[in-house]
This record gives C-alpha cells, structure tokens and sequence, in this order.
C-alpha cells in the first residue's frame, strides 16, 4: 500500500509503545451498535488498470476543449457561464508545484508567504478588473458569490427586499433563492423578484423604475454581460437604484469583458461578482470555479470570505496576513459575516498567474480579437436563411440567435456534427417556462424556445465559424 | 533616465534565504506582455463604435512582464510555502494527508477536465458515470440512501444539509428553531444556523471531553416541540469519539429532530462505522480531507453531503440517475419538486471527484480500512510519545488526533500554544492547529491539536516528538527563545495588529 | 499597580468602568473598559459603538471591541440616553489600550437613576473580584 509506509514490524513496534494489544482494540471503545456490520465492499486497483479505468470512463463523454478534434474533442461555441479560454501551458505547470497544491489555509503566515502574497496580487486584480477598491481572496463560484453580495447588500441597506434581472443566470438566480429561502422560508421568492427584458435584450427600465418606487428595496442584481450576452447599461440602473435607496450588485460570468467594457465600479455598481474558471483552469464540467467578489472599500466589515492584508514583521520587512478575520465564522460563530471558511486558493492562482501573463496590453488585446471574431460570427450567421439575431443591444463574445425552430433540436443535430453549437436558454436547468421565478405583479416573458445563445472567443477563426455557418444552414434545410 | 543602468543593490531571493520579491505588479517595463495570442483573421472592431460611453478607456493596471518573469516570479513564492509534500502537516481536523500524484494525472484526463458543463447528457456520460460511481463508493462507506455532490466545501456542504433539515420540518408543517451544538463545535456550526434562521443551543462538554447524555436531556426539554435537530462532529475536535451518539440520536428522534454529523473528522471511521446505519441523518464529508484531493492553499474543496431516507426528496437539484427502462447510460434529474434549490453553478467541484474516486478505487475498501486503522494508531503513538511532556486535554482514547494543552508548560515557563507552534517551524515543521477549542473546553488553557493522518511513517512522527519535547525543556531553560520565534524562516513573526488597524488589501501604484 | 484601577470609578464583573459626572446638574456617566479587560484582550483593532441618542439599559449589549482574533461584547453598566460617543476611537482603537480611563472613554449617558451606578463594585471591591478569578 503505497500511501502508507507501515511494515508489520512497525505496526508491532508502535502497538506496543502504545499499550494497546491489536490495531483493533483501538476501537475498542466504540459502542457495538455503531460498529460497521460488514467489511467495505470497494476492490482496488493498481496503478496501470486505475488509469485504464479512469482513461475509459472519460472516453466516454466528448470534451469541449483540451484536446485538438482530431484527438476527439467537438468544436465548441459553449458559453453559458462558462466560457472557456486558452489557458498557457505555464499556468497550469505552476499549479502542479508542490509547494502551491499540497499547502494549506495560510494560517502560519511565516511559512505561507507565497499563497499570502499571491492572494494579495488576485485581489489586488478583481478589484482592478471590477473597478471597486475591494476585492475578497474569492468565493465558491459566480452564483454563491451573487447570492453572498445580495446578503451583504441587505446587511448593508437593512432592507430585505431585492430585485432581480430575469436575464441573469438562472443558475445564479437559482442559487440566490436557495440561500433567501434558508433565511425567509418558503416565501422566499417573493423577497426576490425578477425584473424582465426588452426587445434590445436589457433590464427594462420601465419596469424596474416602478418596482423600485416604494423605496423598499435593499438590493438590484443585475448581469453584465447578461445571459443573453447583452451588454446592460449599467449607469443607467445604477442610477435608477441610488435615486431608490437601494445597492447594485453586477454579476458577470465572463471578467474578459472588462478589457472593452468599462469596469462596473466604474459606472456605479456597489459590490460586483464574477466567475474566473474560464481564465483559469479547464471547463472541468463546471468545477472548480472561482468566485469573484469586489465591493466598495467603506463596506469592508460586511464583506463575506477571507482577505489578506498587507502588514511588516519583526524586522521591518514587507509581508502578508490573513487580516480583519473578526467578521467570519470562527470568531464571530453565529454572528459572522457568511458560513465560508476557505476561498478556491489554487483556482485564484491559475486566475491570477494567466492574467498576470496576459497583462494590461494581452488583456485588452484578448478582449479585442473576442469582440471583434464574434462580431464577425454574428454578420456570418444571420446570413444563414431564417437565423436573425434575438435582440438588438450591444453584446461581448456571446450573443443569441432567434432560429426558425426550436434551438435544443438543433443543437442535438449539430452535436451529431460534432459541433456543440451553444446553449437553448430552455435547455434542461436553466430557464423553467412552466414554474417562472416570482414577478412580482410585473410581466415576465419566458426565453424563447428558439434562441441559442453561443460564445465566440480566441479559439476561434473565420475558417471554424465558416464551418458552425455551414452546419447550421445544413440542419436548418 | 539615462539609458545605461546600474540600479541598486537589490539581492534576488533566488535560494530561498531571503525575502526581497517584488510583487508581479512591482515588475516589468510598460508595453511588455507575456501572451500568446492569435492573429486577427477578421475584421478588428473599434469598441467605442459599439459600446460608444460604455467603453473602456483605460486598460486595468495589470502587470507588463514576460512569461519568464511570471514563471520565476510565482516559483519564488512557491518556495516560501510549506507543503505536504515538503514535510509532516500535522494540522488538527484537517486531515493534511498525502496527495497522491496519480490523482493529478486522472483529473486532467481530456474526458474529464475538458468537458463543459452545458454539453449535451449525451455527450457527458463519462463524466456522469463518474458521478454516479463516486456516490456509489460514498454510500457503501457512509450507509446513507444518497450522497449530493453539489456543494463547493465543508461549510457550502453543511449550509446545504442544515438547509435539508430545514425543508424536512416546513415540509411536515412545522418549524421548530432549536439546533443542539456543543461547544467544542467549529465556528461554522453556528454559524450555519444563523444562516437558516436557526438558533443554536450550547451543550457543555462532559468532563469526560464528550457530550454528555444529561446536558442533551436537559437542552431537549428546555424547549418542548421546538428541536429542529442536533449538530455532532464525530470524532469531535477533540479527537474524541462520540460514544453516546446512538443515544443521542434516540433523544433528538424522539423529539422530533434530526442528527447532523460533521463529517470532517471521517477519516477515523472508514470501514469501522457507517454513520448512515448508526442513527445520523445527514452528514457532510470533506473530499479534500479524507480522500486526499490537495487542498490548494486554502481551496478548491468539496463537501459532499449524505442523506438517509427521510431527507432524499430535499437533495439539490441536479442529481445523477441512472438511464430509465434499462437503458445504459446516466441522466441529470431535476424534476425534483421538493428539492432545496440549487447550491451553485453547474454540479460542483467535478475536478475534485475525479481525484477522490481515483483515490477510494486505488485502495479499494481494504485499503481505506487500513487508512483509518493507521491514521489512528498514528495518532496514539503521538500521544504516547509526548503525554509525559506535554498535557492531554482529555483522557479518553484518541481517535485520529491527539489534544494536548500548554496548561502545565505555560504555568511553569509562561511559554504559550503560539511560542511551541512559531518554535516547530525552526525544527522545520508545521505546527498543529492550535487554540481551536473554545477556552469553555479546555479550561482556559491553549491547545495544540495534532492530527498525523495514516500516510506519515513512525520516523517521521518521532522525529517531530523529539522537536516537540527538545522545544518544551528548551522552554525550561530559557523561555524567550520559543517567545520569539520563529529564528530561521526568512520572515519573522508578522504584526497582524497592524494589518487590523489599517487594512492595506491591495497594491497601489506608488507614482 | 494601584492606578490600574482607580479609586472613584465604579466596576462591573463584565470589566467595564463607570465614572459619575454630576457637574452639569445632569447624572453623566461616562463608561469605558478596565485594565484587565484591556490585558486580556490584546492589541485592540476596532472598537463599535452605539450612535448618540439611542437610548441602553442595563445589562445589555451596547458594542463590541475587538482584537486580531476576538470580539467581545460590551455590557451596559446600567440604563440611560446615549449623549457623546467617542468618535476618535474609530480611527484610532489603540487610544483604549493606551489610555483606558482617560483617552479610551467609549460612552457617556444620561441617566435617570444612579442607583445601578452605586451598586457596582469599588476599586477594592473590583480587585478583590479579579483576585478570585
């Protein structure tokens, strides 16, 4: 057994300091009636048969990206929360040093400098990328870290109320009414009601501004990039919400935007949160993510999570600390801030190092080649007979299309194609036309079961958008 | 500036000695870049022209360097990290176990890392069949009906299965407010309930450092109708096993509550207790914990959550079924009307299940047998090599982790937990948790919580004896050493106080 | 050691001080917290305290002070109307640990019945209570 050193002779050894006459007499002290009844019934494998195993069960799925196509990965325009970036070979070199995977929480920060100092330069980003003077050592993921900002935002406002764009994510709206409904029971839907969108795929205002007229809400959520793909004018709700007495929260699944866009804070958002997996690591079926959470810096001891300041030791010299620890859990109990204890350290790394080697020319330059392919992927797609485009805002690297039939159809055909041409908003787990989120009293229209919305990035070129065009006209015939 | 340059003497830390790197943003020249990026074949858009006020202007202040400097730069830092693959992590309730390397290679498996989460079930049955399988081999060790692997962490997994509770009682038409929790509890416990609007009840530890049955009898009639239920690390903190847990379980039934279990502390317990079939209702396990997948400077983890019956309806949604009819295959089931939701994006931390089933199938049910046998006699030779220098917290058996307090040390040299676990980093080892009993447990004293796990060979535990016991007679004879280290580590003791009173949380440009 | 804890205030078990100002005509007590609380805290790293006009009573939680791993509440010593607060305390909580009894003075209230005040322990009283601790 590789993993354990002991020999026999040791196990004797160590028994007999011990005192205790068997290894199973250590258990002794276990109650009978809790005592398993039976040995576990798992069988092992070694190292050569363990990779053959594991190496059969992913042959089973066809990967998105990691591989070329020839090697059996599909051509992927998936985004959807998700969107997935060349990541260098060097980030994930450095994931793979010891020092930095098998370490800890940096509890003892004279033998944690590297994690401490390495979070210190992912905050320092998240607050540049979100501009917000802010930023945590990162959440779970986008959704957790929505549903952390809208619970800060109440601590902050005292009101418990909150609006919700109905183009937001509907994994993150979904997550929010799962943490509203811990706090108000069943009714929690109704503390959180969703604002519609309009023809040009936008918050429509007329309906936020009536939502917010009775001064009740704490809290608007809003997407940019939305799901959809939409850019929001952000200053625009953002004002509409101050003038009410209520905080914004922007949510975006794709930070890369923000090399085009103006950063939230920039434009009036309280707290933004994002997800990073798309920068960081393979899509991974989701998993691990990094959650993203900037804030304005006077709101810093209603901040969920952990932070890492900047502070000198014994003799003078620069370092780094897990700081203002006071507002989590292991101080404060049932008082605290959130129930999070540990950030996604390793994912924050690999966020932190690509953007590091992409830098403020490769970042905006990366967003640019993104804006401009799908840009180009629009013209060439809406050319395809019966395809338009589903709204007419401005958007990023995702966009939605309004095909002539129903989207999941085709995007099964397409699959068969070997292409994974985007995602059907009505497609499983995302938007429920039958069991709408609350209104609210105002009117929500439910995605169209034709739109697909699909991301365009770096992967790709004419040549492979040449090819989704061809497809698609193909199984549209 | 002149264009020769001959800048200050500034030493590189490139032997690990000295502490002089400059963060990445510190370094560089403007205009560079270490991207490899495509070029144009399309078209370049202005965003102006698209987004005209919305555009952004001026690019973020990210760093100008070049890979090599990226590369050099976050290998430095690596080097002033301490890491299980360095040496002994003996952090108590954390289970710093091996990680095996084998894990790593399967996790980046094309077939797993490479598939994006809003694919086609069809075109994910791999990543599905791992699912399943990975909750297959969690039932068979824990005895619960179903496993969710959704949430992100322990605490995501404890939120998540106090949330189920929660769903269970206003389900049956109630909504009782009380959760039992002894105060040896970790702070996230509490916490939790305040998430769910839930008040939390103390019970006393027992002198015997377990929870003792009366305290339990005297919390459930003090509020009549209204248990929601009862939080339990077993083992406990303490290292302690919860010998009166089916009795406790009995008593909470009766009442009409439910029993969570931390399972934090499962890695005491393979093949030797299922908690599914000893009373507990619910309980979350840390994959990152007891099957060894790496714990990243504080994260990714993964906090599966078992149920038994009464709480399946209540599970996440989505979860992994097999094909209906016979047909060979897996889907995600989300039409699951009573579900608590949705606990984030997507199914969860999947990388991290790729490594714990790659794990659990490498040792087989034998093998994580053996685990927890060896975790445990690590922990009592441990404890026998130090109880004559060192005071144990309780005297009851140890179970994976062995409680020892500085009550007799700080009383004789006025040396503290803190000194003794600063000092252990000059022997060249992490220190245990410390202090993380509350004061209430141990009686005021500190406490060093040592927990070796199964994969450290008898050299290496007594090697970490000798520094342990080398640092308390050192401490005898001159008490300021251990007060002011550590000595040897390229950064001294940090002034946390400072970074308190005037939180600095990110770089500014100085200019 | 005598000045640690000075003759003339009143003491709670909680380790919060109470100074009776009658001067203006008015009862003003002005409240802070003892010697041993400051030893036994730390460095203090944040101090939050209730806005002026808000109205304690006795017993109960009016603020918290806080240290790099702690929190601890802070009892009101008896009843009364928030009348100053000890702004400059925001910006520097050190002020407590340097100077609990002057400088690091967190409330003053305005209290209708100085009875609660009396029954606290004195000086003695206060260091004889430690002692047994």
């Amino acid at each position: 057994m590789r993993y354990i050193p002991h020999t026999e002779d040791d196990v004797a050894r160590m028994l007999r300091v011990v005192g205790k006459p068997s290894v199973a007499s250590l258990f002794d002290h276990i109650p009978e009636r809790l005592r398993a009844k039976r040995p576990l019934d798992i069988a092992p494998l070694d190292e050569a048969r363990l990779l053959a195993h594991l190496g059969e069960l992913g042959a089973k799925s066809r990967p998105a990206v990691g591989v070329t196509e020839r090697e059996g990965a599909a051509l992927s325009f998936l985004g959807a929360g998700l969107t997935s970036h060349h990541v260098p070979t060097a980030v994930d070199m450095m994931l793979m040093r010891s020092e930095w995977y098998t370490s800890y929480t940096p509890y003892q920060p004279e033998v944690s400098q590297g994690t401490l100092t390495a979070i210190f330069e992912f905050q320092t980003m998240v607050s540049e990328l979100y501009g917000l003077g802010l930023a945590n050592a990162s959440m779970y993921d986008g959704a957790t870290a929505a549903a952390e900002a809208l619970m800060m935002a109440e601590r902050l406002t005292g009101k418990h109320k909150s609006l919700l764009s109905y183009a937001l994510h509907p994994h993150y709206t979904d997550t929010i009414y799962t943490y509203l409904r811990s706090q108000h029971g069943h009714e929690a839907e109704g503390y959180a009601p969703c604002v519609s969108f309009g023809k040009d795929g936008r918050v429509d205002q007329g309906q936020l501004s009536a939502a917010l007229s009775a001064g009740d809400v704490g809290c608007v959520v809003v997407q940019s990039p939305n799901f959809f793909g939409v850019v929001e004018d952000v200053a625009a709700i953002a004002k509409l919400a101050h003038d009410a007495g209520a905080l914004l929260v922007v949510a975006n699944a794709e930070p890369l935007a923000f090399g085009v866009l103006q950063s939230p804070g920039a434009v009036g958002a309280d707290i933004a949160v994002g997800e990073g997996i798309g920068l960081a690591i393979p899509p991974s079926l989701g998993g691990p993510g990094v959650g993203l959470f900037a804030a304005r810096p006077e709101y810093v001891r209603q901040l969920p999570g952990r932070l890492v300041g900047e502070t000198t030791d014994k003799d003078g010299r620069r370092g780094y600390v897990l700081t203002l620890a006071t507002r989590e859990q292991h101080i404060r109990r049932e008082k605290a801030t959130s129930n999070i204890c540990t950030n996604q350290g390793l994912i924050a790394l690999a966020f932190t190092i690509h953007m590091s080697l992409l830098g403020r020319r490769g970042f905006t330059e990366l967003a640019r080649i993104n804006l401009s392919l799908s840009e180009h992927a629009k013209s060439v797609l809406t050319k395809v007979p019966g395809v338009s485009l589903a709204f007419t805002g401005a958007t990023f690297n995702e966009f939605t299309l309004a095909l002539p039939r129903n989207a999941f159809d085709v995007v099964k055909a397409l699959a068969e194609r070997g292409i994974y041409a985007g995602v059907s908003s009505r497609a499983a787990g995302l938007y429920r036309a039958e069991t709408p989120p609350s209104t609210g009293g105002t009117k929500l229209v439910a995605p169209d079961d034709r739109w697909l919305t699909l991301a365009v990035t770096e992967r790709h070129d004419r040549s492979t958008i040449d090819r989704l065009a061809a497809a698609l006209t193909e199984v549209l015939r | 500036m002149s264009d020769r340059r001959i800048p200050e003497v500034h030493p590189v830390d490139t032997l690990n000695l000295l502490h002089t790197e400059k963060l990445i943003f510190e370094q560089g020249a403007p205009g560079r870049s270490g991207a490899s990026l495509p070029p144009l074949d399309v078209p370049a858009i202005d965003p102006a022209s698209l987004f005209g006020s919305m555009a952004r202007t001026e690019a973020p202040l990210l760093p100008e360097v070049s890979e090599v400097e990226v590369t050099r730069h976050f290998t430095r830092l690596s080097r002033w990290n301490y890491a299980i693959d360095i040496g002994l992590y003996p952090l108590g309730s954390c289970t710093m176990k091996y990680n095996p390397k084998v894990n790593e290679r399967t996790a980046r498996m094309p077939g797993f890392a490479g598939v994006h989460p809003m694919q086609l079930e069809s075109t994910m049955q791999g990543a599905l069949e791992l699912m399943w399988r990975l909750e297959q081999c969690l039932i068979e060790l824990t005895g619960f009906q179903r496993v969710t692997l959704q949430p992100a962490a322990g605490a995501h997994g404890e939120l998540c299965g106090i949330m189920m509770v929660r769903a269970y009682h206003t389900a049956r038409g109630k909504s009782p407010k009380k959760v039992l929790i002894p105060d040896s509890a970790h702070g996230t416990n509490p916490a939790t309930c305040a998430a769910n609007g839930l008040e939390v009840v103390g019970l006393k530890t027992g002198a015997d450092g377990i929870i003792d049955l009366e305290s339990v009898k005297a919390a459930i009639a003090a509020h009549p109708n209204d248990i929601a239920g009862i939080m339990i690390t077993n083992p406990s903190t303490l290292g302690l096993f919860e010998e009166h847990l089916g009795e406790i379980a009995d008593l909470v039934h009766e009442a009409g509550g439910l029993v969570y279990m931390d399972g934090a502390n499962f890695n005491a317990l393979l093949g030797k207790v299922r908690p599914g079939a000893s009373g507990v209702d619910v309980m979350h396990i840390n994959l990152h914990k007891t099957f060894t997948t790496p714990h990243g400077g504080g994260g990714p983890g993964s906090g599966v959550v078992g149920v038994g019956e009464r709480l399946v309806p209540f599970l996440p949604t989505p979860i992994v079924e097999p094909l209906a009819d016979g047909g060979e295959g897996y889907r995600l089931d989300y039409d699951r009307p009573q579900s608590i939701g949705r606990m984030r994006s997507f199914f969860g931390n999947f990388g991290m299940f790729v490594r714990a089933y790659t794990y659990m199938r490498e040792l087989g049910g034998e093998g994580l047998t053996k685990a927890t046998e060896m975790a445990v006699l690590n922990a009592n030779y441990v404890r026998a090599l130090l109880s004559d220098v060192y005071s144990l917290a309780y005297d009851k058996p140890s179970m994976h982790e062995v409680v020892f307090t500085d009550k007799r040390l700080k009383k004789e040299t006025g040396v503290q937990t803190l000194d003794v676990a600063k000092r252990l980093i000059d022997f060249g080892y992490h220190p245990p948790t410390i202090y993380f009993p509350l004061p209430a447990v141990t009686g005021g004293a500190g406490a060093l919580m040592i927990e070796p796990t199964e994969t450290e060979a008898p050299e290496t535990l007594e090697h970490f004896c000798a520094a342990m016991r080398a640092i308390a007679v050192e401490a005898i004879a001159d008490p300021s050493i251990a007060k002011s280290a550590p000595l040897n580590t390229a950064m001294r003791r940090l002034d946390e106080t400072k970074a308190a009173r005037n939180p600095k949380l990110r770089w500014t440009p100085t200019t | 050691m005598s000045n640690e804890y000075p003759e003339g205030l009143r003491y709670t078990k909680e380790h919060e001080w109470a100074r009776i100002d009658s001067s203006s005509g008015a009862n003003l007590v002005t409240i802070g917290i003892t010697g041993f609380a400051v030893e036994s805290l730390g460095d203090i790293t944040q101090v939050d305290l209730p806005k002026e006009g808000e109205t304690i009573s006795k017993d109960q939680v009016f603020g918290t002070v806080e240290s790099v791993k702690a929190v601890s509440d802070l009892f009101a010593p008896c009843s009364g109307k928030v009348v100053k607060v000890n702004d400059p305390l925001s910006d520097s909580p050190e002020n407590v640990n340097d100077d609990p009894y002057d400088e690091g003075w967190m409330i003053q209230l305005e209290v209708t019945d100085l009875a609660e005040i009396n029954a606290l322990m004195d000086a003695a009283a206060y260091q004889a209570f430690l002692k047994d601790q």
